[in-house]
């Protein structure tokens, strides 16, 4: 677990957080710029010293102003890959990656020095300096840098913030492989949605120096406190399900999601895996009766559990389906047409394309893996 | 000199160098302390440190003689400790030339270092720290080789300032042949005397030669360090 509970006041600005997440796995920290992201990590590093609270990793205190710990950012083990990267520009990459490497002190090293290169892709570029390096080449290097250092937690503090779409692409495979092939504890800072989306398991919300709501990925996706963050085009269920079928020529696979099942259009994952799926509420159409001749590859039978307030986006449904649940955004006219109320039993009709690009494969572990319905 | 006894000009020369030596040699491990409790400690008296460090460039560089012969002359209770305790004898020898050199060039040297001091992106250091690396090794193998550059133009302007050092000099340790006088104060001795006009062209040219010879090797050293640096 990593436990956390902090208070800093600066000018015009007060923080106040706590969390409590499970490890290993990828914590992410979202919320828009000036939210407070950056000042929790850095006092999670110990770089900035909070006026109360306590950091606990693992069992063991890192910060407690209570009693009087605050152990010193370089004997806490606790790798911080930077906005900026800061490689040392008198060193090679090489010699950036060893920095870290031959301070790691006497324990066995759990991850290699050519481990980290293969894994990284960083071959190449040893001998180069970083001025010599590329944006995404350089964001690569710090992270492996702060991998060799042998942390007990891994902070990344917008690492791809620099980046152009393209070169984040090129980044983002390499976290993934990094959360699913080491199985080191993450907390990564971001306020892009789909970056959390694709590597995180547990969801912090910050906004204004506060924690809205904090939880497993799949649960914060449903709550009202997540909306005004990422605007209502983003708003939907997010889904971690088992593929239980591929259907290789058809470009699709069977979801094993709650008591039924999801066509989505996806390719290239095995059955067995674990995918991640956000089924987008602008995307969903509810149907109060099963419906015929229509392309749409899901009709999930359902009981509406929450109606929100209808607004200039229209209104919200939530929808169980079988002990998942989706979200449905239908205009006022369509929710008074249909007497739509909690309790109702409806079709939730998901088009397979519709998830295509919001199908991401999801960490291996801490989370519980989807209910399955068998 | 028995060397050269009849060359004035190379004897001023190598005492010339000799003192610009010793007063870097001295000074600069010093500027380097000062110039980083100048610009990242903390205390109270900084003020008092900064302007005490830069006193001399704005001083008479006669004053700044007198001031060290009343601290260190023969008499002084720097000077009988010095002598008592290590046997050092400053004043009107070749070592106390260097360092009233050092005390002119002071100054400049801290300026330099601290400037590059001041480039140094702090961040890298909370990067060297989330990285396992304490406060001395930081120090050693992060903020001393990106102050290099800074490291390097300090000693070589403090080094060619020195060749020319006059007032605190002659001040101090007086105008010795062969222990205190310096190229400038040869020149200097060269112009008083009735016939030596063609021995004072030769050396003020050959302290042209020398300064230009000097910006030039700063310039390639810079060059190069800021390579190494990939700037």
């Amino acid at each position: 677990m990593l436990r956390v509970s902090l208070a800093k006041r600066r000018a015009g600005f007060t923080l106040t957080a706590a969390f409590a997440a499970p490890t290993p796995g990828v914590i992410a920290l979202f919320g828009p710029s000036g939210s407070g992201k950056s000042t929790l990590v850095e006092m999670i590093a110990g770089l900035l010293e909070p006026d109360e609270g306590q950091v606990e990793l693992g069992g063991t205190v890192l910060t407690d102003t209570r009693r009087g710990i605050a152990i010193r950012p370089e004997r806490r083990r606790i790798g911080y890959v930077f906005q900026d990267g800061r490689l040392f520009p008198h060193l090679t990459a090489g010699g950036n990656l060893r920095y870290g490497a031959k301070r790691a002190g006497a324990a066995p090293p759990y991850v290699r020095f050519d481990e980290v290169v293969e894994l990284l892709g960083l071959g190449a570029l040893l001998a180069r300096r970083p001025h010599e390096l590329s944006v995404g080449e350089r964001a690569r290097v710090a992270l492996g840098r702060a991998l060799l250092s042998q942390p007990q937690l891994l902070l990344l503090d917008e690492p791809l913030a620099s980046l152009d779409v393209a070169r984040r692409e090129e980044v983002l495979p390499y976290l993934e492989s990094l959360r699913d092939r080491l199985s080191i504890p993450m907390v990564y800072v971001s306020h892009q949605f789909d970056e959390v989306l694709r590597l995180a398991t547990h969801l912090v919300l910050l906004d204004s120096g506060r924690v809205l709501a904090d939880g497993p990925v799949t649960d914060i996706s449903l709550r009202p406190e997540l909306r005004p963050l990422i605007g209502p085009d983003l708003v939907g269920a997010v889904l971690d399900g088992l593929v239980t079928s591929v259907d290789a020529p058809g470009g699709t696979v069977q979801l094993a999601i709650g008591a039924g099942t999801l066509q989505v259009s996806l390719r290239g994952v095995p059955v067995g895996a674990r995918v991640r799926v956000q089924l987008l509420a602008r995307d969903i159409i509810l149907a109060i009766q099963p419906i015929q001749g229509l392309s749409v590859r899901n009709a999930l039978l359902g009981t509406v559990t929450e109606v929100s307030a209808g607004d200039a986006a229209g209104v919200l449904v939530a929808v169980d389906v079988g002990g998942a649940r989706v979200l449905a955004r239908i205009t006022e006219a369509a929710r008074q047409a249909l007497r739509l109320r909690s309790g109702d039993a409806v079709w939730a009709l998901v088009k397979a394309m519709s998830t295509r690009g919001h199908a991401f494969r999801v960490p291996a572990s801490p989370e519980p893996p989807a209910r399955s319905p068998s | 000199m028995s060397a050269f006894p009849d060359s004035a000009e190379l004897e001023a020369l190598r005492l010339s160098l000799e003192v610009a030596c010793r007063s870097v040699a001295f000074s600069l491990p010093l500027a380097v302390l000062v110039a980083w409790v100048l610009t990242r400690a903390r205390f109270a008296g900084r003020a008092v440190l900064d302007v005490f460090v830069h006193l001399p460039l704005v001083l008479p560089p006669v004053a700044v003689g007198y001031a060290l012969l009343l601290l260190c002359g023969a008499r002084a209770p720097l000077g009988v400790w010095l002598r008592a305790h290590f046997g050092i004898e400053l004043p009107f020898t070749t070592a106390g030339a260097a360092l009233a050199t050092a005390v002119m060039t002071f100054p400049l040297m801290v300026r330099a270092i601290r400037l590059s001091l001041e480039n140094i992106d702090r961040g890298l250091d909370a990067a060297a720290r989330t990285l396992g690396a304490g406060a001395l090794d930081r120090f050693c193998t992060l903020t001393l080789p990106l102050m290099l550059p800074g490291i390097l133009a300090g000693a070589v302007t403090a080094f060619a300032a020195g060749l020319g050092e006059f007032g605190a000099v002659i001040t101090f340790a007086a105008n010795i042949p062969g222990v205190t006088r310096t190229l400038p104060l040869a020149l200097y001795t060269a112009m008083q005397s009735p016939d030596g006009d063609a021995l004072a062209l030769r050396l003020a040219l050959l302290s042209l030669a020398l300064g230009i010879a000097g910006l030039l090797v700063a310039e390639l050293l810079a060059r190069r360090v800021r390579r190494l640096l990939g700037r």
